[in-house]
């Protein structure tokens, strides 16, 4: 079926959005008001839509080339210059390729480098596992000191922008291009570290991030059919990790995690751990396996299971495991 | 083993014959790098139907010649040649990309013989080879192994750590071709962190340098076929190339780095590549 696995055919796609288009129109707007923040990219100002930055502010584009252990050092010593580098390159080679850096120059040492993740996940379908990044939540989750957001629409891009801007202290925000449409939540405040509630429900809580989360929705929906009551909650912090969020989900007695990301280590990860040894309950997780065979987005995520329908599927398998 | 010793003539036609199927690839599957592709060609063409040494039907011959495709995102022109050297049917070509090929965006040796090693993210070949030029100098096997890096992923400092380490071992046996067709992926490599004087860059890390047209195929027989004689030196093939060569609209132009053809654009440029 052309279009599920993203959720919505072509013609219900309209109001859909790339995140990158909100994260450069929001950087360009602070870099506008505040001469301090510069952006440091590895030949991948296309990729990462800052050709209206360029333009605008050639200067304040530190390109070091192709060259990613550079790149995050490079960011951390304008941070020691009092500037407010982003960092942004494509989050597979980003996180991957200078995970020393992040860890040893950026975490650890408390530098006041945002990182920005482009392209994450399985944006790039085709080109293969080399190019995905969906390792990234399980390598970068453990530093102490880094602040982990992944928007899961352009309200949420841009508002983790600015709050990345004004917070003193390491952020990665992992970016998505798949074209998602705006929660619909009203009075919505973005607050890191903090789960947002988006559908209240009573039987079974799915925790999603990113691109999950509208399909999370969708999938409550489809349950709610079946008078199954589902929460959907927006996890878009994985770290700060909001316990309180995990603590009232495993109360319910049954959890389904969904992240475009390796299901080992990632969100459902973090759910398992801090569930296995707090609050025992059933938890299933929707996302990849591990290294994916070749194929688009759409197909991987129809192939995997991270549809309206796997998450679906998901939420009533933990609903059976908590009744036994 | 021995070279297959194509003429250069031959040699050109099978060039010609990948730069189509390449094209087709792209064309079809409307993802894909043509210009890095084009810019390869010849020098793939050269090596493996002028100067390797290969068995393509037992491909695992411990004294093989070995080639590392460092700038994974040229598949076109990688499978291509693969194929016309029968490592796999031509007809696997028309899976480029497609749901569960063995033809992946960016190469996969579980996947398809003659591959060495997986690449995709930059700067990964060379330090690779480096490890089989090493082993094959303890294994006293005579093997040559040739790498091929693009232009702009020198930029990599992992080049540089396993060339300084080639050069200080005296790897004789080691081939470093680097695509210099000057263009990266958003820009000139010029004008985004320069790489000139790069054959200074080379000689200053113990390796013996040679320029050369990376269209000019008897160019190519002619360094890459050389014997290595008596040079205690790794060998760097500095090949100034064109991004997109063969096809007018697409030389020199860093929108074809993964730009794809049109219906139009896809006729024209067949025309071109007879
Ligand atoms: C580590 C890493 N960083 C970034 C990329 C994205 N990327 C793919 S190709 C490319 C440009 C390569 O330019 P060059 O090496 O000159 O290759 P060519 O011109 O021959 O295509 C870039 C930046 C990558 N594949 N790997
Ligand atoms: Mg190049």
């Amino acid at each position: 079926m052309a279009g599920s696995a993203t959720g919505a055919g072509e013609a219900s796609r309209q109001g859909w959005h790339d995140c990158r288009e909100a994260w450069a129109r929001t950087i360009e707007g602070l870099a506008e008001a505040d001469p301090n923040i510069v952006v440091v990219v590895n030949d991948s100002v296309g990729s990462s839509k800052l050709g209206g930055f360029q333009k605008k502010f050639p200067d304040r584009v530190i390109n070091v080339g192709i060259a990613e252990q550079t790149l995050v050092g490079v960011g951390a010593g304008l941070a020691n210059g009092g500037k407010i580098p982003f960092v942004s390159g494509a989050s597979c080679f980003l996180t991957a390729r200078a995970l020393e850096q992040v860890k040893a120059d950026v975490a650890y040492a408390k530098a006041n480098v945002k990182l920005v993740g482009q392209s994450s996940g399985i944006a790039y379908g085709e080109l293969g596992p080399t190019h995905h990044s969906i390792e990234d939540f399980a390598w970068l989750r453990p530093l102490d000191n880094l602040t982990v957001i992944t928007p899961a629409d352009p309200w949420e891009t841009a508002e983790a922008v600015k709050w990345a801007a004004g917070y003193e202290g390491p952020v990665y925000l992992r970016l998505s291009r798949m074209p998602v449409p705006n929660l619909d939540i009203p009075n919505r405040v973005f607050r890191p570290g903090h789960a947002e509630l988006v559908r209240e429900g009573t039987d079974v809580a799915i925790l999603a991030c990113g691109t999950l989360v509208h399909l999370a929705v969708q999938a409550a929906n489809l349950l709610a059919k079946e008078d199954i009551s589902a929460r959907v909650v927006n996890f878009s912090s994985l770290a700060p990790f909001d316990r309180d969020a995990v603590r009232a989900a495993a109360s319910l007695g049954a959890i389904v995690t969904a992240e475009e990301a390796n299901i080992r280590g990632g969100l459902g990860g973090a759910v398992a751990e801090f569930t296995a040894e707090n609050m025992p309950v059933p938890v299933q997780r929707v996302g990849f396996p591990g290294f994916l065979p070749t194929g688009s987005i759409e197909d991987l995520f129809e192939a995997f299971g991270l549809t309206v329908t796997g998450i679906a599927a998901a939420a009533r398998k933990s609903l059976a495991r908590r009744a036994r | 083993m021995s070279p297959l010793n194509d003429t250069a003539a031959g040699i050109r036609a099978k060039a010609g014959w990948m730069r189509r199927h390449a094209l087709k690839m792209v064309y079809d599957k409307q993802l894909g790098h043509l210009g890095g592709d084009f810019s390869a060609t010849d020098i793939l063409a050269t090596l493996y139907f002028g100067v390797m040494r290969y068995d393509a039907k037992t491909p695992g011959l411990p004294g093989r010649d070995r080639f590392i495709m460092s700038k994974g995102h040229a598949t076109g022109a990688f499978y291509s040649v693969l194929a016309a050297a029968g490592y796999f049917p031509e007809d696997w070509l028309s899976t480029y990309m497609q749901p569960n090929s063995k033809l992946n965006g960016h190469p996969n040796r579980n996947y398809l013989p003659g591959i060495e090693t997986n690449t995709g993210p930059l700067g990964h070949g060379l330090p690779v080879a480096l490890g089989i030029a090493i082993a094959g100098k303890l294994s006293r096997l005579d093997y040559r192994t040739f790498v091929l890096t693009g232009d702009g992923e020198l930029q990599e400092g992992s080049n540089w750590e396993a060339a300084m380490s080639a050069g200080n071992r005296h790897l004789s046996h080691l081939t470093v071709i680097v695509d210099r067709n000057r263009l990266q992926q958003g820009a000139g490599t010029e004008e985004t962190n320069g790489l000139d004087p790069l054959d200074d860059k080379f000689r200053a890390f113990g390796w013996h340098v040679e320029m050369v047209d990376g269209h000019d195929v008897e160019a190519l027989l002619a360094v890459l076929g050389a014997p290595v004689g008596d040079r205690r030196k790794p060998l760097c093939v500095i090949a100034n190339t064109v991004k997109g060569k063969g096809v007018s609209f697409m030389e020199n132009k860093a929108m074809w780095h993964h730009g794809v053809p049109s219906a139009a654009q896809y006729e024209q440029a067949l025309k071109e590549l007879v």
